[in-house]
């Protein structure tokens, strides 16, 4: 059974049609990427399977392991192991970091039935996955991403992916915006959470994450549709000739 | 770690069932003859056993009531109250005089506090927090008067410090809110039923936080209960009120005045939860809370706190303010209005220069939902001799959703050239993204809605003591359900 099956995906955003038929599939253990030009569809198709209101699926299906994901809100879906990591992830003035992480937790793990987390099995796990992304423990106590640099917001993003443990995450051009040091630690933090039972969809404008993530499967995205597919080569390509070469070809 | 864990938790397990405090307790009860008429008055005042002086008080306030008005200039709107369609006292049966202990309370009234999670027993001794229950218009029970008493500190229902420590109250009763002042404020002094007093001595600081819980059960009936702090030189008091009441079809009135004085050096912190019966989703019923509270910083260096979280009241016109009379001396106001459905708050606070080097503070917050309108408004005013005064006050209003109303109206008077006075204001609404990326990390939308507002009244909820924050924070959470989607 593959984790991700994405079958003739239509998706219409205030009636206007951005994705126009995409087939793709992401088996357990796989890290695939997802490269196109700006307004090819990437975060379109990031916000669609996360679920959120005002992308509407008029045709095609998600299945994830199994199951059909487009009628599920965006916390069932969470706490069903599916996590998207924002290209602009939200500041919310006075929540404190350490107080989301764990209601957004405990909220997962109520869903699924499970026993919820205290104070000090979450503060535990969260300085664990904190020490590895660099993140200072007075970061945890400031309002979340409120004031946080880009690189700061990222490497926040990459710890919560780390704290769910998601069967599949998304990472929406987790790359734009942070400089090399910053990138290099956002790609360690990720290669770190490869695994068998775990799928990753990486979206990207750059081929420059490639260098530090090595894709299994690289997707060509223009127009609303998936034009190309290959090996971790395709990215060397498109960085080498552009996507005008690729999309023309296709 | 914060108390917001809780809250949220506990706003899921709380969901559906709205108004949680809205159940009435089958009780006989003693009423005055529906109606306000001076009969009534004196009924009330000997009913209280009290001496004629309080008598005299109450009946030149009704006089002056008479011929008074109700106030119009507030942004709310009602119909008409028929003042002579209620009943102005209503007591348990059981207990026409206090019970000596606990044990005679009647068990279904200890059963109503726990209901409302008011651990009256002594147990509480062990969170350090002494209550007076104030249940339609008697005072039930005061519990930890011993170690009080110890420190020298008074709480007691005002009722009885009428006829135990009268000197005290004839000093300082009406002394911060004249019998005269406003039309609900006189209405109060004619009628007033009972309320807490308390009177901290020089020096002393309360070994506990004091408390009162307000409950009207009895139909048609208003309650009209009245404070009375006094912090003497130099010390120190916590005190918080909560409130609830039934869900009923009529609207009842609510109009308490609080008076706090605080003299050289001594320090009040006031702070309440008020979670009156709001009226259901198409605005049927809900109290009517018109309320005067006032302090006054008589002293050098005294200081007032007030903290408010009101949740609850179908209306809402409520001014908690300050006179800072002495040099030095620092008035604060701290405040988190919440409205939904077709409740109305128009509230705010005043800060009165009088002193030289006084400063005030106020942080309002305002959430409105639903159809519901909600204002501040505020009075700063720099008397000629207040050198040096310094203001700051921001105000932040959030709005939920197309229908809402979020009204500033704030009054700003410098009559020293001394003075700084600092006003911000900003109005916003809950992004979309914000709680996209909330749900997308597995909150459910109620619960991310609960957990942004609480972030945006993170400021005012940090002024209140702890168990208590824990209290409202889940309230924020509850008084907006049913605000999205």
């Amino acid at each position: 059974m593959k984790l991700l099956e994405i079958d003739d995906l239509h998706v219409s955003v205030q009636g206007k049609e951005i994705l126009k038929g995409i087939t793709l599939s992401v088996p357990e253990g796989e890290l695939h990427a997802i490269m196109g030009p700006n307004g090819s569809g990437k975060s379109t198709l990031s916000y669609t399977l996360a679920g959120r209101e005002g992308y509407e699926v008029t045709r095609g299906q998600v299945l994830y392991r199994g199951d059909d994901l487009t009628a599920l809100s965006p916390d069932r879906r969470a706490a069903l192991g599916v996590f998207l990591a924002l290209q602009y992830p939200v500041e919310i003035p006075g929540v404190v970091t350490l107080t989301f992480l764990k209601v957004a937790l405990n909220a997962q793990r109520r869903a699924r039935g499970e026993q919820e987390f205290d104070a000090v099995q979450v503060l535990r796990s969260v300085r664990q996955n904190a020490a590895a992304l660099n993140i200072p423990e007075d970061m945890l106590k400031r309002p979340l991403n409120a004031g946080f640099s880009g690189g700061e917001k990222k490497r926040m993003e990459i710890l919560q992916m780390a704290l769910f443990e998601p069967r599949l995450a998304i990472l929406d051009e987790t790359d734009s915006g942070l400089d090399i040091d910053a990138l290099r630690l956002v790609a360690s933090g990720v290669n770190a959470q490869r695994a068998p039972d775990r799928g990753i969809l990486v979206i990207t404008h750059y081929q420059r994450l490639l260098d530090y993530i090595v894709p299994d499967r690289v997707h060509v995205l223009a127009g609303g549709r998936i034009v190309r597919s290959g090996g971790p080569d395709l990215a060397l390509e498109l960085e080498k000739s552009g996507y005008g070469a690729v999309v023309e070809v296709a | 770690m914060t108390a917001a864990y809780d809250t949220s938790e506990r706003v899921a397990e709380l969901a559906g069932e709205k108004y949680k405090d809205g159940f009435v307790t089958e009780i006989e009860m003693v009423r005055a003859e529906k109606g306000l008429n001076e009969e009534v008055v004196r009924f009330i005042s000997a009913r209280k056993q009290e001496p004629e002086w309080m008598l005299e008080w109450r009946l030149s306030a009704f006089q002056r009531w008479r011929q008074m008005s109700e106030p119009k200039w507030a942004r709310v709107h009602y119909p008409p109250i028929d003042y002579q369609d209620a009943y102005y006292y209503a007591a348990p049966k059981s207990q026409p005089d206090r019970p000596a202990s606990l044990d005679d309370v009647d068990p279904k009234l200890i059963e109503t506090y726990q209901k409302l999670g008011i651990p009256l027993s002594e147990q509480k001794l062990l969170a350090g927090v002494a209550v007076d229950a104030v249940f339609d218009s008697v005072s039930v029970a005061t519990t930890f008067k011993r170690r009080l008493n110890e420190a020298g500190v008074i709480f007691c229902p005002i009722s009885e410090a009428i006829r135990d420590y009268p000197d005290l109250v004839r000093k300082y009763l009406g002394s911060v809110v004249p019998v005269t002042d406003n039309f609900f404020a006189t209405l109060n002094s004619a009628v007033f039923s009972d309320g807490s007093f308390v009177y901290v001595p020089e020096g002393v600081r309360c070994p506990m936080e004091l408390s009162t819980y307000f409950r009207i059960n009895a139909s048609e009936t208003g309650q009209f209960e009245r404070t009375l702090i006094i912090a003497d030189k130099n010390s120190y008091v916590s005190y918080l009120e909560g409130c609830t009441a039934p869900k009923r079809d009529r609207h009842q009135l609510h109009a308490a005045v609080v008076e706090l004085v605080a003299l050289d050096g001594a320090e009040i912190k006031y702070s309440t939860v008020q979670n009156w019966y709001p009226g259901d989703e198409n605005g049927r019923g809900g109290i009517y809370n018109f309320v005067t509270k006032r302090g006054d910083c008589r002293g050098r260096g005294s200081k007032i706190s007030w903290t408010q979280v009101e949740t609850g009241s179908a209306i809402t016109w409520k001014y908690p303010s300050c006179i800072l009379r002495g040099d030095d001396s620092i008035g604060e106001f701290y405040s988190i209005a919440i409205t939904n459905n077709y409740q109305q708050a128009d509230t705010g606070t005043k800060m009165l220069h009088l002193g030289r080097n006084t400063r005030s503070r106020i942080i309002s917050k305002g959430i409105s939902a639903g159809r519901a309108q909600n204002t501040y408004r505020g009075l700063v005013s720099v008397h000629a001799k207040a050198e040096n005064a310094r203001n700051h006050t921001q105000c932040d209003s959030l709005l939920i959703g197309p229908h809402c109303g979020a009204h500033t109206v704030p009054y700003i008077e410098g009559r020293n050239p001394s003075a700084k006075i600092e006003h911000e204001a900003t109005t916003s609404k809950i992004s979309d993204d914000q709680l996209f990326y909330a749900m997308a990390r597995g909150i459910p939308e109620e619960e991310a809605v609960a957990l942004i507002v609480n972030g945006f009244c993170r400021e005012v909820l940090q002024q209140l003591p702890m168990e208590f924050a824990v209290e409202a924070q889940k309230l924020v959470g509850i008084s907006l359900e049913g605000s999205v989607g």
